[in-house]
């Protein structure tokens, strides 16, 4: 049952091993919550039998590809895919696909199109169980009594849909039993067996999660999706977590799937880590490769100037025109009263390109970050089209922030967070309140300090 | 603290420090700290209290007008007012010196007690609820031996809060179990009457035997019905959608005269036979079959033990399906609904099953009293029933079934024991008619019992599994459901 014996497939084979042997995948997968795409066509694999982790920062769309996976969210684009049974099944998956069913089974095989099913479905028919974020137990119940109402749907059947139960014929009895039995099975590996008895919520944190774990095992999952379950565990209790998980796999064959942020659990249990930023895939394969990833160290850790990966088109754009005009054009100092950096297709976006130069002003570049709505990242951008002070962003009209915002792709951003009446304060040697933090080093910035510049005295110009 | 190890000396486990006083204050054995509180203090709030009443009082109770020829007769009733002032004078000071600054207040003391009594001897409630049932049992006998002259009366009275105890109980499986406020209950028991009452009048061999299925089966097909469109509903806006339904299906039976008989009612309903004789005087009846003299108060009998009989039912149900998934995932579903979905329980067949399994005993409690009164019309099933109900059961506290049986003991039963307060009128002259402040006092009965057990006379929940120690889990853990 257990694919870790056979070890990773060889790299640059033809299929990963969880691409060979998927138990689950996402296909195209993209959720949009209005104008706001939280998922964007994302696909993976996850292996039959292994850990595999989702990984990737705050707002990542983590949560929501579970949701979605989970059916407490219907996507709005995309296939998911639940396999029981061995092989990628790709005929049946087909069939199923255009026949409009929902799921095809037989003899312990079955294909189950997620995305078609209701959640309730998707763990008793799909076998898939989930934790939440946010613990959600039965509080009022006591912990034997949580993991007998997951185990809802054989009980319901064995107790004649409840008219044999009224009638208290023997065959509920022992079906009951049963499942008494399993729940003692879990309580003792999740070494809650002493408090079996005692409600749910007077549980110490840790082992409310724990709980949790053991109610989603006891609806007989083949996929155990586990949201953030070692968050606000100690390293003792992180480390027996490991040790369960590692357990549910090896003993049970079922695979995981989770999502963590303490990288300790995920780089010592995974199999496979899938990393996510902005609602897109950035980086797939196992614990070292993607380590190695300078996608996902940007992602974590922020980007150097020369690994720019968020806004390709606009830096493209701005190489190009760099090269024609270098030689043609030298440095002038202080704010230039001639355009310099010419955009190929200016005229496409509404308003005027303000006034940029290729090299900052002699006096030097401001840390523009100090600007409140301004990142490193639009940092980059403005300097790209030529934008290097304050004053600069101090003399915009309307029709410069017009242009801006569109071409920078957040029209109406610039109003909102006032960057203009924020540069002209800057630009005379002031503070705003947000100056105020960064310089305090409370907010991250391009530039450690009272904006000291890379080249020059920072916002004092 | 790990298990006590051996052969350690007693006194080296003893907590020491703020553990010690922490567990002191567990058992209430710590000295209170004192209020700082002299008699100096209580004697001045006694006396603010005093001159307030005096103040108010003044215009209230002193002075009294009446229409008099000519004008308005002013009279003053100086005693009243000196008499109210020395009350809340006296009252004040005993509030402060044995509660507000005692140093160990009256009423912790009293409550320890209370509490004490009931450690004292753990199986006295077991036995307390065991001889209530025995006494509901022979209750008819009882009253028919003790007290020949009025039994016809506390029999009525038996049979009206049996009544309210099995709507109770049907009410409790939604309110109390699933956790679905429902404030239109009483429309299950309309429709349980009206069922009964139109099939009788509509198909003649339909007698009560009959009836009382279709009645239940009826209400609980309303009882889907009504589920359906609340299915999304959550909190406040469940509540005012069920009150809205009861509302929709007394105001259809008040206006479908052709139908219902609108206002007018519903009359001549048959009464229940017993195996097929009827209750009635002369040939043939019960009383000539079995050969014994003929008596009113059979009927009543009768009527008594069907509802006993019934209600029981009621509560054999509840507690069995609580012990099966159904009755465990609609406890669930109070506590998380979102979690029950995640683990595979359809919450909707969950909330219908609730919402038609409370309807249909509703409609069988409406059908026993469509055959006791034998006439029923829309006036019985005013929004104020369904807030009865409701009430019974949350005093009761949410999903206790022995709660239901005391409340609506209290409720029902106290209102009508009012009435018999003539005595009263002995202490206050002959003006005074308790039976005219008898909601005033069961309106304070309610706030006090709120006051002193917010979540209800029986709070505790009881574990539907038990592993190896049955515990009881205390309200504060228990989720309320929705619209709470």
């Amino acid at each position: 049952m257990n694919a870790m014996t056979g070890k990773k497939a060889p790299e640059g084979a033809a299929l990963r091993r969880w691409e060979q042997d998927p138990v689950l995948s996402v296909e195209h997968l993209t959720m949009r919550f209005g104008g706001l795409v939280a998922v964007g066509d994302l696909s993976f694999d996850v292996g039959r039998g292994d850990i595999t982790a989702l990984i990737g920062p705050n707002g990542a769309g983590k949560t929501t590809v579970f949701n979605c996976v989970t059916g407490f969210y219907k996507p709005t684009e995309g296939r998911i895919i639940m396999r029981h049974g061995p092989g990628r099944q790709d005929d049946t998956v087909k069939t199923v696909t255009d026949s409009g069913l929902r799921f095809h089974k037989e003899d312990g095989q079955g294909v189950y199109l997620l995305e078609r099913m209701p959640d309730h479905e998707i763990s008793h028919k799909a076998k898939v169980a989930r934790t939440f974020q946010n613990i959600r137990l039965f509080g009022g119940m006591t912990c034997l009594e949580n993991l007998l109402v997951a185990q809802h749907n054989p009980l319901v059947v064995a107790s004649g849909f409840s008219i044999g139960g009224i009638l208290g014929l023997p065959s509920y009895k022992n079906a009951e039993e049963e499942a008494i039995e399993k729940a003692v099975y879990w309580l003792e590996r999740t070494h809650l067996i002493d408090r079996a008895d005692d409600p749910a919520s007077d549980l110490p944190y840790g082992a409310q999660r724990r709980l949790e774990i053991a109610r989603a095992m006891c609806t007989g999952p083949e996929l155990l999706c586990l949201d953030e379950p070692a968050a606000g565990l100690n390293p003792r209790e992180s480390a027996e977590l490991n040790e369960l998980l590692r357990y549910i796999r090896d003993e049970h064959g079922t695979s995981v799937l989770l999502i963590e942020h303490d990288m300790g659990v995920v780089m010592e249990i995974s199999d496979h880590i899938i990393v996510l930023d902005y609602g897109v895939k950035i980086s797939d394969g196992t614990a070292d490769e993607v380590k190695a990833d300078p996608k996902v160290i940007a992602a974590y850790l922020g980007v150097d100037d020369e690994e720019e990966i968020d806004v390709p088109e606009v830096l493209e754009d701005v190489k190009e025109v760099v090269e024609e005009h270098e030689e043609q054009v030298h440095a002038s100092s202080g704010v230039p009263e001639v355009q310099e950096i010419v955009i190929a297709d200016a005229g496409n976006y509404p308003g005027r390109q303000p006034l940029g130069t290729i090299n900052p002003p002699a006096s030097g570049a401001n840390n523009l970050t100090r600007i409140k709505g301004i990142g490193p990242q639009n940092e980059r951008k403005l300097n790209a089209l030529g934008i290097w002070t304050f004053g600069q962003i101090a003399a915009w009209g309307q029709e410069e922030v017009e242009w801006v915002g569109s071409y920078l792709a957040f029209p109406g951003r610039i109003e909102r967070e006032g960057w203009v009446s924020q540069a002209r304060v800057l630009a005379e040697g002031g503070d705003t309140e947000f100056s105020k933090r960064v310089d305090g080093g409370k907010v991250s910035s391009s530039r450690p300090g009272r904006g000291a510049a890379k080249n020059n005295n920072g916002g004092k110009a | 603290m790990a298990g006590p190890a051996k052969n350690v000396p007693a006194d080296i486990q003893k907590p020491a420090g703020a553990q010690a006083k922490a567990e002191a204050r567990r058992d209430g054995t710590q000295p209170p700290v004192p209020t700082g509180k002299t008699m100096q203090d209580s004697l001045r709030d006694a006396l603010t209290a005093a001159v307030l009443v005096g103040v108010l009082g003044l215009f209230f109770i002193n002075v009294r007008t009446d229409i008099a020829p000519g004008g308005l007769d002013v009279t003053t009733r100086w005693v009243a007012w000196f008499v109210s002032i020395l009350i809340a004078f006296a009252g004040r000071l005993a509030l402060n010196v044995f509660v507000f600054n005692a140093r160990k207040p009256a009423t912790e003391t009293l409550g320890k007690k209370v509490a004490a009594l009931g450690n004292a001897a753990p199986g006295t409630g077991k036995w307390l609820l065991r001889g209530l049932f025995i006494f509901a049992c022979i209750l008819p006998f009882f009253f028919t031996m003790l007290f020949p002259g009025r039994d016809r009366q506390f029999i009525d009275l038996a049979i009206l809060i049996m009544t309210y105890i099995m709507l109770g109980w049907g009410l409790n499986i939604v309110v109390g179990l699933a956790g679905l406020l429902d404030l239109g209950y009483v429309a299950f028991y309309a429709v349980g009457a009206y069922s009964f009452a139109l099939l009788a009048q509509y198909f003649d061999f339909i007698g009560f035997w009959v009836a009382l299925p279709l009645a239940g089966l009826l209400a609980a097909v309303w009882g889907m019905v009504l589920g359906f469109p609340v299915l999304r509903l959550r909190g406040d806006y469940l509540a005012i959608v069920t009150l809205a339904f009861g509302e929709i299906i007394r105001v259809v039976l008040l206006n479908w005269y052709e139908f219902t008989g609108g206002p007018d009612g519903i009359s001549g309903i048959p009464k229940p036979t017993f195996f097929g004789l009827e209750l009635k005087r002369g040939e043939g009846g019960f009383a000539d079959f079995f050969g014994i003299a003929y008596d009113p108060i059979h009927r009543f009998i009768f009527l008594y033990y069907i509802i006993f009989a019934l209600a029981l039912l009621t509560n054999f149900v509840t507690m069995r399906l609580r012990r099966l998934p159904i009755g465990r995932a609609w406890e669930a579903l109070r506590e998380d609904e979102i979690a029950c979905r995640s683990l595979g329980i359809n919450t909707r067949n969950t909330k219908l099953t609730a919402f038609s399994i409370g309807a249909m005993f509703g409609g069988f409690a409406g059908s026993f009293f469509a055959t006791r009164q034998g006439f029923i019309s829309p006036e019985s099933f005013t929004f104020l029933e369904s807030a009865i109900i409701l009430a019974i059961v949350v005093l009761g506290g949410l999903g206790s079934q022995v709660g239901v049986v005391i409340a609506s003991v209290v409720m029902i039963g106290g209102i009508e024991m009012l009435r018999n307060l003539g005595f009263l009128s002995q202490v206050f002259g002959p003006g005074f008619d308790p039976v005219q402040y008898r909601m005033l006092i069961f309106g304070l009965a309610m706030v006090l019992i709120m006051v002193w057990k917010p979540r209800g006379l029986v709070s505790t929940r009881e574990p539907s599994a038990v592993l190896k120690e049955k515990k009881k889990i205390g309200a504060d853990m228990v989720a309320q459901g929705e619209g709470h």
